[in-house]
């Protein structure tokens, strides 16, 4: 007993620790850094069945006029791209992220209640595997992950050997990993208010734990709505009930209504834990403390609340009442000021500081500016006409990928490089990284800044083909060419995942000189996290450490910051 | 406040929304349809007011079988345990006896808006009280060994709010359906 808990505290990486060994230890795991391994395992590999997903598509409309695909294929294709990205493979990446270090950042043994985290992965990973199951009866989703009603009903969604299980394989599935989703929220919540180190105020809890907890409340509050309308649709669809039926007075907008009341909160699920990464990223790798700790934490909890009350203005062009649209597009437009302050906030911080352009910080950066244009992008779209001219062009496509993209994988990114040693205990490839980061920047601006220019030309969304019309065969080209590139980038992150597990460098407790207390422990922690939790009278308890450790002479160095 | 309790405490927040989003459904089509079943011909208010009484008077049982259990009385608090379980259980006899009446008269589902949205949110309410009476009885269970002790498990608190919920849940459509949406 006593040499196992000794070994595995000297575990230099994450395949020598003993109690990780065997396929049973992860199967039968409660414990939340064995959980958020396989979050993150999990979901990177649908993140490369919905890249694959992507790369059909953009080489199927690499030419005008391309048959490659039938139409029905191509459906197919986008729709369960678009689901397998927002539920199957970021948001579980970042429900990973929150479950793997929450507890550590806060100095926790584990989570509240580590069964329940648990059987919050399984059920996210039966309800992924039941979803793509739908492949193998012959149907699948093909109305967009949107699911428009009464696309959904079964007269709409049969196909010619009345096979309609698509949909239904879809709702199943996202029940599963909704209620899963759900259980994560509570667990965090509950984790963040009971398990902190005594000594944590709130006012001392790191940026990113607090960003998962206003994360949690928006999967608390906003996932029971998708859930809601989910069901309705199941009970549509073998009940013969009529929710979404217009035959006998259904309004398919309600399904709109309630989807949006959870998409658009959904939206923010899945950018807010990536402002939480950037929020530790950008400070460390510019060695200042963070500005406005306040500010990002009060913003953070605005953006929460606003994205409550802005579901209607993805609904623009169903012609509702000219109060409705006015309200909607000035509260869309409100979201604007705390994401902006949240922006200068990482400037601010990197203005004046010694940046170290690491692979994480690099990623932090160009997220900052890819996310601003996204953001842009998006408040013009909070205009009414701008939306009613635009609405279901590739401009939605290129704004949501560029805040989903260009932002939320690029964080994803940035905490990949950054964490990856304390999860595993080796470094990632730098060299590798700094090329898949070209790569990634080069390969994504080049597809989706471009298709701006295709959704202003009218070029609708969704669409198997297009005619060859004067700039779109360009357009196209350069964006399919430019996918390619992004995908070897992509390929390139999981090669270097791979080796740098056997083959990279050794990373120590503290390789990038970070102060949160995840860094406190060992790399890999022990599967009880920490020996002894350092004292926490600032947002940088770790430093305090080090200045104490190295005596009076280095307070001086660091005097004058609020840290 | 502990994190059991806690966490029933956000569970409540997030059954909720659910709830509430169901109740709109019914009362947009309720406003809306333009046919269909005439909610006043088929439902009886009183006799549903009756059971209603049974699952009102089981948070009271439910809150005595707390204090009773402070009380360092064993028997008095599975008593009352018991007593909610009979009260849930008479709710959802009452409720299956209105399901056969309504459904003999021709009220389903697949009829129209009034069916589709009447048995989605009492039905869903139904369940939410059947999982109560599951988590009760496991709670009995627990107290035939345990004795008063069961009333102080975290667990329990945690059932005790999830049976107020279901109950105030019950309020709220007990009103929208049959006090409001009468025509």
């Amino acid at each position: 007993m006593n040499n196992e808990t000794s070994a595995s505290k000297t575990a230099e990486s994450i395949l020598d620790v003993l109690e990780y060994k065997g396929l049973l230890s992860w199967i039968s795991s409660v414990d939340h850094k064995q959980i958020g391994i396989m979050y993150f395992v999990t979901s990177l590999l649908f993140l490369l069945v919905g890249v694959s997903e992507a790369m059909v598509m953009r080489t199927q409309l690499i030419k005008p006029n391309n048959h490659l695909l039938s139409p029905v294929t191509y459906n197919q294709v986008f729709s369960m791209h678009g689901t397998t990205m927002v539920f199957l493979a970021v948001m579980p990446l970042l429900i990973g992220f929150m479950i793997y270090f929450v507890p550590l950042m806060i100095g926790a043994r584990d989570m509240a209640f580590p069964r329940m985290n648990a059987l919050g992965y399984w059920l996210y990973l039966m309800g992924g595997l039941l979803l793509y199951f739908s492949f193998f009866t012959g149907d699948t989703l093909h109305m967009g992950w949107s699911a428009y009603a009464p696309l959904t009903e079964t007269n709409y969604s049969m196909n010619k050997y009345m096979i309609g299980t698509g949909v239904d394989y879809w709702i199943i599935g996202i029940l599963l990993t909704g209620a899963g989703s759900i259980m994560s929220s509570i667990n965090i919540l509950a984790t963040v208010a009971f398990l902190r180190t005594p000594d944590m105020k709130l006012n001392l809890v790191p940026l990113f734990v607090w960003m998962s907890a206003a994360n949690a409340v928006l999967i608390l509050l906003a996932v029971p709505a998708l859930n809601v309308a989910l069901v309705m649709l199941f009970i549509d669809r073998h009940l013969h009930g009529f929710f979404f039926n217009p035959v006998a007075g259904g309004e398919p907008l309600l399904w709109e209504h309630y989807f949006w009341f959870f998409g658009h909160p959904e939206v923010y699920i899945l950018i807010l834990p990536g402002f939480g990464i950037i929020s530790e990223v950008i400070p460390v790798f510019s060695q200042k403390p963070i500005f406005g700790y306040a500010f990002l934490a009060v913003a953070t909890i605005a953006i929460a609340f606003l994205s409550f009350g802005v579901w209607a203005h993805h609904m623009f062009a169903t012609g509702m009442d000219r109060t409705v649209y006015y309200v909607f597009a000035l509260a869309s437009m409100l979201i604007a000021i705390p994401t902006g302050v949240k922006i200068f906030n990482w400037i601010a911080t990197m203005w004046g500081g010694s940046i170290k352009f690491e692979t994480a910080m690099m990623f932090a950066v160009a997220f900052i500016m890819q996310f601003t244009i996204g953001g842009l992008s998006g408040v013009a779209f909070a205009t009414v006409p701008i939306d009613w001219a635009l609405t279901h062009t590739y401009f939605v496509v290129a704004h949501f990928h560029y805040t989903l993209l260009g932002g939320t994988l690029f964080t994803v990114m940035a905490g990949f490089y950054y964490w990856y040693p304390k999860i595993t205990g080796r470094m990632l490839s730098e060299m590798l990284g700094k090329i898949q980061f070209w790569l990634m920047v080069i390969g994504f601006n080049g597809t989706f800044f471009i298709l701006f220019f295709a959704g202003l030309e009218g070029m609708p969304r969704r669409v198997y083909t297009y005619r060859n019309l004067p700039y779109l065969a360009n357009i196209n080209l350069i964006s399919s060419l430019s996918a390619y590139v992004l995908a070897l980038g992509i390929l390139l992150f999981f090669i270097n995942l791979v080796v740098s597990l056997k083959k990279g460098k050794l990373a120590g407790d503290n390789p990038w000189d970070g102060w949160t207390l995840e860094w406190a422990t060992t790399s890999p922690p022990p599967p009880h996290n920490f020996d002894r939790i350092p004292p926490v009278r600032s947002l940088r308890p770790l430093l305090d450490l080090k200045r104490e450790r190295a005596g009076a002479g280095a307070l001086d160095f660091y005097e004058g910051e609020n840290g | 406040m502990n994190k059991v309790r806690f966490g029933m405490l956000l569970f409540v927040a997030s059954e909720s929304v659910f709830f509430i989003l169901l109740m709109i459904a019914y009362m947009v089509y309720h406003v809306s349809s333009p046919s269909g079943a005439d909610a006043s011909r088929y439902l009886d208010v009183t006799r549903t007011a009756v059971f209603s009484a049974a699952l009102f008077a089981s948070s009271f049982t439910i809150w005595q079988a707390g204090i009773k259990s402070r009380t360092g009385s064993p028997r008095a608090t599975l008593a009352w345990i018991a007593a909610t379980i009979v009260l849930g259980t008479a709710f959802l006899v009452g409720e299956g006896t209105e399901y056969t009446d309504i459904i003999s008269k021709g009220i389903t589902v697949n009829r129209d808006l009034f069916g589709t949205t009447f048995f989605t949110l009492t039905g869903f309410h139904g369940l939410h009280v059947f999982v109560g009476l599951v988590l009760l009885s496991s709670l009995f269970g627990i107290g035939l060994k345990r004795g008063a002790g069961v009333g102080r498990l975290p667990a329990f608190e945690s059932v005790t709010i999830y049976w107020h919920f279901v109950d105030t849940v019950w309020i709220f459509i007990f009103t929208i359906v049959y006090l409001w949406a009468l025509r």
